[in-house]
């Protein structure tokens, strides 16, 4: 049964990852032709580097992410604090806005905010792409903030507010650090959201710019660029190593901790 | 406390937000959809969109989302069970591993399967090796089934996993001691206790699997159009926004009733918690 329960583990694991392989093997292959392995080469890591369109492409996915992130992150905090006082009914029509773009199909959603911001009479283009990436990370930052803001006590807040702090103060000094872990959780989904969304951007992108995602669909029918290849491997390598350090930490910190139970004990 | 008052305002920005770009967006589809070109109501557009040819790519796409959504479910539910396992020892390990592929651009891990799949892909070289005969998946049914599954196996897996760590050992352990086999356990025990994440799974494959065009277009080869790549190709190629909107809508009434499922199941749970 043991086995059996390994070997079903590995295989879907095979299953995720074989894709991926397949990636970063292309990253290294020297023909520009997917699927065609002519010999090992370095040669498109450097290209990378000079490639001004994914470089423009890989700016605006960057900045695209942070702005939106940081956006309905802020905004996730502002109405999860006004949902507090807030009776049930209230909450729930909040809650059902907010969860209609996670719900929602996404070329419906990309297609709704293409003939609302064509409507409005505002040019497609970077801003276009900002706003809509801010609807569709929304529902992902509430869903990170809003169990925690509502799981809130008043009683330390309050007890700044008696011994003299101002509310803002009272906020950022007792509030917030307690909310970091749902803000992070936030802020990091969103980021992902926003730089994975292909369906969404491509509708509310105007012409003459592109995300990393709109690039690559526009690669995809002339031969993807072996360069985009050695970006994506590079980008997993990064996140592979961070995770690593993660559980590493995790790991140390959890020893560190069972050690001090035993020593209290 | 006189800021009580004042939190109230802070969800004024939500509602202006909210009306503006996810109320006022859907507006607007209806809009184009229940309208003909002089722009006077009209359900012309709408039933243009409910001829043969559209039904039967609609029909297409869902029986190809249902087939990928049980096949998650197959394939997610006895790695939850692996996964609850092992949520002691090598828990956090195994769960960032599996997280880890969704770093990875998804059109480009799609683009991947066609490598694998192709003529000529990978797989084939691999069976070619082994000397059995080569399979043909690419540009057909199968290909996009595959690329679904890969793409939305984690939606299903994380409202499972959740679920299922929930349900206490203690459960599981009397039920086996009353004597009920494994598949007894599952069917009578852990099925039940785990049915809104069950539900909220599906419905989270289900739908990006429906409306999907990306999936379809890379694995598909235009040779199997799913509605997703018809509604594309109304607002991109031929210019019908008021056709491109009314199959939206169509769309749309599966998202509701989608909805409303998971609405009655997450309000049931909520009855039974109490």
């Amino acid at each position: 049964m043991a086995k059996l329960k390994k070997g079903y583990l590995a295989l879907i694991m095979l299953f995720l990852y074989a894709p991926i392989f397949v990636l970063i093997a292309q990253s290294f292959n020297a023909s520009r032709y997917r699927g065609h392995w002519t010999g090992f080469t370095w040669e498109w890591y450097g290209a990378l580097f000079e490639n001004e369109d994914i470089l423009a492409a890989l700016l605006n996915t960057l900045s695209i992410g942070v702005t939106a992130a940081v956006c309905a992150t802020i905004l996730a905090l502002v109405t999860a604090i006004a949902m507090r006082r807030m009776d049930m009914r209230m909450r729930t029509l909040f809650n059902g806005v907010a969860n209609i773009p996670l719900l929602n199909a996404d070329i419906v959603t990309g297609i709704s905010l293409m003939l609302l911001f064509l409507g409005l009479g505002l040019q497609l283009g970077y801003d276009t792409i900002l706003l809509a990436h801010i609807v569709i990370c929304l529902p992902y930052a509430m869903l990170c903030i809003l169990p925690q803001v509502l799981g809130l006590d008043d009683v330390c807040y309050e007890a700044a507010l008696d011994l003299g702090a101002s509310p803002f103060y009272a906020f950022r000094k007792v509030v917030l650090p307690e909310l970091r872990p749902g803000i992070m959780a936030a802020l990091l989904l969103s980021f992902v959201m926003s730089a994975d969304d292909f369906i969404v951007t491509y509708f509310t992108k105007g012409a003459g710019i592109d995300t990393l995602t709109t690039e690559i669909y526009a690669e995809l029918k002339l031969g993807i660029h072996p360069e985009m290849y050695a970006l994506s491997t590079l980008f997993f390598v990064a996140v592979a190593v961070l995770t690593v350090l993660l559980v590493v930490n995790y790991r140390v910190l959890r020893k560190y901790r069972g050690r001090r139970q035993e020593v209290r004990a | 406390m006189h800021n009580y008052a004042l939190r109230r305002l802070f969800g004024v920005p939500f509602v202006i937000w909210g009306v503006l770009f996810v109320l006022l967006p859907l507006f607007f589809v209806l809009q184009q959809g229940l309208t003909d070109a002089e722009g006077a109501f009209s359900l012309a557009t709408l039933g243009e969109a409910l001829q043969w040819e559209y039904l039967k790519a609609l029909g297409l796409s869902v029986g190809l989302a249902l087939v990928s959504t049980v096949i998650c479910l197959i394939l997610g539910y006895p790695l939850c069970l692996i996964l609850r396992e092992h949520r002691q020892q090598n828990g956090l390990l195994i769960f960032l591993l599996f997280l880890l592929p969704l770093w990875m651009n998804s059109l480009l891990t799609t683009m991947a399967w066609q490598t694998i799949l192709e003529r000529h892909g990978v797989l084939n070289m691999l069976l070619g090796a082994l000397s059995l005969p080569a399979l043909n998946i690419v540009n057909t049914p199968a290909a996009i089934v595959i690329g679904m599954v890969y793409n939305f196996l984690p939606y299903m897996v994380l409202p499972l996993y959740v679920a299922i760590v929930k349900v206490d050992n203690s459960v599981i352990e009397a039920a086996r001691d009353l004597g009920a086999t494994h598949w007894q356990t599952l069917r009578y025990v852990l099925l039940p206790l785990t049915r809104a994440g069950i539900i909220s799974g599906c419905t989270m494959v289900f739908i990006p699997a429906l409306t999907t065009f990306v999936i379809s277009a890379l694995l598909g080869g235009n040779k199997v159009l799913l509605i997703g790549n018809i509604i594309e190709q109304e607002f991109t190629a031929a210019y019908d926004w008021q056709l491109g909107s009314a199959l939206s809508m169509v769309l749309m009434v599966f998202i509701i009733l989608n909805m409303i499922v998971e609405f009655f199941t997450s309000a049931q749970q909520r009855k039974e918690a109490v």
